[in-house]
């Protein structure tokens, strides 16, 4: 790609590619940022199905993301020793409950190396919403996980609809909730 | 007068408590670590690229994520936030000459968040390590590494 245009360098359409190209780009990327809040990770999965999983939780229940098919989905990558991930737990319980009845099920994903630690924390925090212990497969299947927290958002069909890396993505995500359940917005 | 001097008196050890308990997190913060060790992502590609084996690098964050992608090259050493990952950590580099090249890295979290990196650095100067780096991850591993194209590779 940068050899083509490098061959093109002398026309004068090929000359207002190289400055248009990377303004597009450049417009586009900013703008996905600001609507979304979306950090720059791949978001290869997003419109595409939600990979499934059968895991059992912490809490002694089996899991299975297909049982959810015709819920809203928040699913939550978090750790332990993540202390943004523990900043978003208690919102995303109140969020359980409030639109629990609405269809909203929230399901977290531990990437700690072993379980103890996260039944301790969710033991802990009284969580709600059901927890599973990930691993790299999972993360993979996911588009890649290589820090937390990461919260996707799958839709009623089992599509995931948006990927959120990182933390201060609250609003947006209870907003991107708010719009699959088809609530009004705050 | 006396009730003031009896309630400071009563205060003095919380105080006191909090103050140590505050100084020891802030002693954990990577941003503690001095500027002058940190490199910059494109920095450590590049280096990597010219001389491959030139440093031990080092993951001291979660195996699982080390699991997933690492630096080529990288060997998980342990959280650094851990006694466990501490230990393992000084037991990786106790026969090593302390001149050694040493590169850590965590991406486990945003920087400022990042519990292991800071831990780590530290035990490594405090064992007379004089080469040390650290690998600055603003966002995360993900972000910072793998999606720059980096390059990365999963454990077998």
């Amino acid at each position: 790609m940068v050899r083509s245009d490098r061959n093109n360098v002398g026309s004068g359409r090929a000359a207002d590619q190289r400055w248009v190209r990377p303004a597009v780009w450049g417009l586009m990327l900013a703008g996905s940022l600001a609507v979304s809040g979306r950090a720059q990770m791949p978001e290869s999965l997003v419109g595409r199905p939600a990979p499934g999983f059968s895991l059992e939780s912490v809490q002694h229940t089996r899991v299975e993301l297909e049982q959810y098919r015709g819920k809203v989905v928040l699913l939550n990558f978090w750790a332990t020793w993540c202390g943004p991930c523990k900043v978003e737990m208690p919102r995303f319980m109140e969020w359980q409950k409030e639109y629990g009845a609405r269809g909203l099920q929230v399901i977290g994903v531990s990437i700690d190396d072993s379980a103890a630690p996260a039944r301790a924390l969710v033991e802990k925090l009284h969580l709600n919403y059901p927890v599973v212990m990930g691993d790299a497969k999972l993360g993979e299947r996911y588009g890649g996980v290589l820090g937390v927290p990461v919260t996707f958002l799958i839709d009623r069909a089992g599509s995931v609809r948006a990927r959120f890396d990182g933390e201060e993505h609250l609003a947006a995500e209870e907003r991107e909730v708010r719009e699959m359940l088809g609530l009004p917005g705050h | 007068m006396r009730k003031r001097s009896v309630l400071w008196r009563g205060m003095a050890p919380a105080v006191l408590l909090a103050a140590t308990t505050c100084a020891v997190v802030q002693g954990q913060s990577a941003a503690t670590i001095p500027q002058a060790v940190l490199v910059q992502p494109a920095a450590l590609h590049r280096k990597l690229e010219a001389h491959p084996h030139a440093a031990l690098i080092l993951q001291v964050g979660s195996r699982t994520l080390f699991d997933e992608d690492h630096i080529v090259g990288a060997e998980y050493a342990g959280p650094g936030s851990r006694p466990e990952g501490q230990q393992a950590l000084r037991a990786r580099v106790a026969g090593l000459p302390r001149t050694r090249e040493i590169v850590l890295y965590c991406g486990c979290c945003p920087w400022r968040k990042c519990p292991n990196i800071a831990p780590a650095w530290e035990l490594l100067h405090g064992m007379g390590f004089m080469r040390v780096r650290v690998l600055y991850i603003a966002q995360n591993f993900g972000a910072d590494w793998v999606a720059q194209g980096y390059g990365a590779e999963r454990s077998q």
